[in-house]
Parts: C-alpha cells; sequence; structure tokens
C-alpha cells in the first residue's frame, strides 16, 4: 500500500462537474439561477410572478408588447412535493420540469445537468432552479449555477443569517419576501440587512412582495443585468 | 441526510481518483473534518459503511477522521479565539466584528492505495 496524499475537498468531484455545466451553459447563453430557501418562503409566489413579468406579459395585454421583449424562461423543480403547479408555469410561458433528489436534502450539478438536458434548455434565457427547501445543505454544494439567489420571508425572522450563515454567504442576491406581512411580525428589516451585509458586503438585497408587486421591478432588472452580464463575462 | 450528500460526493471522488491512477484498491480514506463543517461523526462513519460496500474499490477501506478546530478571527481587536467556545462574539473585547478563519471544511488528506 502507498499512500497518496490529497489535501482535496470532499465536493471536488462536484465542483468540476458544477464548472463543466457552467461552461456549456454559458456557450448556450442561458444563464441558470439557483434559488434557496425554507420551505414556505412563498418561491413559487415569486417565481410566477416573476415569469409572468419577464415574459412581456405582465399587465394581461398580451400581444401588445413584442414577444422580443419577454425572455424566455424554464423552471427545475427540485422538490418532489412541489407547490409549483407546473400547469401554471407552463401557461405562464415557461417550461418546467421535476427532478428527484434521490432523498437527498439539496440538488449538486450531475443532478443539474441531467434536469437540464432531460427538458431541454436550447433558446432558453433565464433558467430558475428550485432547490431544495433548506438553508444548509444547499449552500454547500456546487449546481453549476450562474448565480446563486436566497429566498428570506418575512415570518421567518431577521435573526436568520445568525443562525444559517453560509447560505448568505454563498448567495449573490437576496430577496426578502412577504413585505406586505411586515406589519404582523417583529421582523426588523434594518438589523436583518446589517446581519447579511456583515456576512457578505457585497450582496444584493432585495425586499419585496409579490402579492402586491412591491419591489418587484428593482428584482427583476437585477435578473436582467445579471442575464446581460453572464453573457458578456467569459 | 447532510452526511449522506457528503458522502456521495466523497466516493464519487474517490471512484475517479482509482480510475485516473489505476488503483484496484484502496486500504484506508483520511478526512479531515472541521469543528463546525456541520458533520456529524458518528452519522458520517455509518453512512460510510453503508456506502463503501457499493464501491469495488473501496470495500475494505477504513475511515479515519481528524479534527480541525474552528479559530475566529476578531477584526476588531485583531487576535484569533476558539470558535466552539465562544461563538460569534469577541471574547477580548466583545465586538461582533468576527469571521471564521477555519473549521468549515471537510478535506480529503490522504488514502492507502495499491
Amino acid at each position: 500500500m502507498k499512500i497518496i496524499e490529497l489535501h482535496e475537498s470532499v465536493t471536488a468531484s462536484n465542483d468540476r462537474d458544477a464548472d463543466t455545466l457552467r461552461e456549456e451553459m454559458r456557450r448556450k447563453g442561458t444563464l441558470l439561477i439557483n434559488l434557496m430557501s425554507s420551505p414556505g418562503s412563498g418561491k413559487t409566489t415569486l417565481l410566477s410572478r416573476t415569469i409572468r413579468d419577464l415574459s412581456g406579459n405582465a399587465r394581461g395585454f398580451a400581444g401588445n408588447r413584442a414577444a422580443e421583449d419577454g425572455l424566455k424562461t424554464a423552471v427545475l423543480e427540485a422538490d418532489i412535493d412541489s407547490d409549483v403547479d407546473a400547469r401554471q408555469i407552463d401557461r405562464l410561458g415557461a417550461k418546467a420540469i421535476q427532478v428527484h433528489t434521490d432523498g437527498m436534502c439539496h440538488m449538486d450539478a450531475g443532478m443539474t445537468a441531467s434536469g437540464l438536458d432531460e427538458m431541454g434548455y436550447e433558446g432558453i434565457d433565464l433558467a430558475f432552479l428550485e432547490n431544495v427547501g433548506n438553508l444548509i445543505c444547499p449552500a454547500e454544494f456546487d449546481t453549476g449555477a450562474g448565480r446563486n439567489v436566497m429566498i428570506l420571508s418575512v415570518p421567518e425572522g431577521d435573526d436568520k443569517p445568525l443562525k444559517y450563515p453560509l447560505m448568505f454567504q454563498s448567495s449573490d442576491a437576496l430577496v426578502i419576501s412577504k413585505i406586505d406581512a411586515l406589519p404582523y411580525f417583529d421582523f426588523d428589516m434594518d438589523a436583518c440587512v446589517r446581519r447579511v451585509k456583515a456576512l457578505h458586503p457585497a450582496i444584493r438585497i432585495f425586499p419585496v412582495s409579490a402579492k402586491t408587486g412591491e419591489g418587484m421591478e428593482a428584482w427583476e432588472e437585477w435578473l436582467r443585468s445579471a442575464l446581460c452580464d453572464w453573457r458578456s463575462e467569459s | 441526510m447532510h452526511e449522506m450528500g457528503i458522502v456521495t460526493h466523497l466516493a464519487k471522488t474517490l471512484d475517479d481518483l482509482a480510475k485516473e491512477q489505476s488503483i484496484t484498491k484502496i486500504g484506508s480514506v483520511t478526512l479531515q473534518v472541521g469543528e463546525v463543517s456541520g458533520i456529524m461523526t458518528d452519522y458520517f462513519t455509518d453512512c460510510w459503511d453503508y456506502f463503501k460496500v457499493r464501491h469495488p474499490v473501496l470495500k475494505s477501506a477504513e475511515l479515519k477522521l481528524e479534527t480541525i478546530p474552528a479559530v475566529t478571527w476578531c477584526d476588531h481587536c485583531k487576535r484569533t479565539y476558539p470558535t466552539v467556545e465562544h461563538g460569534r462574539e469577541c471574547p477580548y473585547c466583545h465586538s461582533g466584528e468576527t469571521w471564521l478563519l477555519k473549521g468549515n471544511e471537510c478535506v480529503i488528506k490522504e488514502i492507502e492505495a495499491e
């Protein structure tokens, strides 16, 4: 027996798969957004509204706005007991596929790549991966996404950054959802923003209500510019 | 569940390595696990035992775990302190401007192979 020194992270093979997927998606011009959150954070409502707005049919004047303005979107739903109605997503003009995690608590790059291949993402601008509802494991495994986004809802509390630091450190943007519920909860927005910024100074924070539409524009603008950046970065 | 995911990736990394270097048998795997990596070593060992028999190269591999102590750096008073004992607040100056230097990693240090 010989000793082979490795000094390699346990997730090194996943990291390599993730880099391969990212390169392939960049070649095809599709930006994959990895959405991470607790169960019940309002991902579905946020995603439905976002897709509707980005597709260019937001105000019910279907056909009035040029189709070229809209972005083509797709959704990979990684939670087995999905609360995203695939037909609803389909109606909104987005492709959707259910991905099985084989009982695991997170998506890894291999599973993400198979899901995307099965669905096909030719011509898709933005693909959203709805990761498993969990604030711990998904942060540790690179899915191959171009951007990582975390959703924290007002009812969950402003202390989450203290409990799950890695999730906040590995996200490019944080959506604080359900801000229409702020009057009913002791959620200190300033304290939350301060805690998040202490963990990750460069993170972008978007307080939104998918129900009333408040704050949605800034979040959607960020998505559009992330897509532009993605296509011009090399 | 968390441990299972990590073991899956560990096994895959080792399988890839075995193929690359024409290794037929791995005798032991030494892992360095950070104190605040969130890995429960008992669960981890159980998952490893369950998993290794499904990989021919790993069948008889012994898992050795070494702990990496967690150390936090205080930006305010420029000192380090043990994380597990004191948490996020610096025990010297009580500042919250602190960050983890090491202790959340999970690294394959070395393997014995033939």
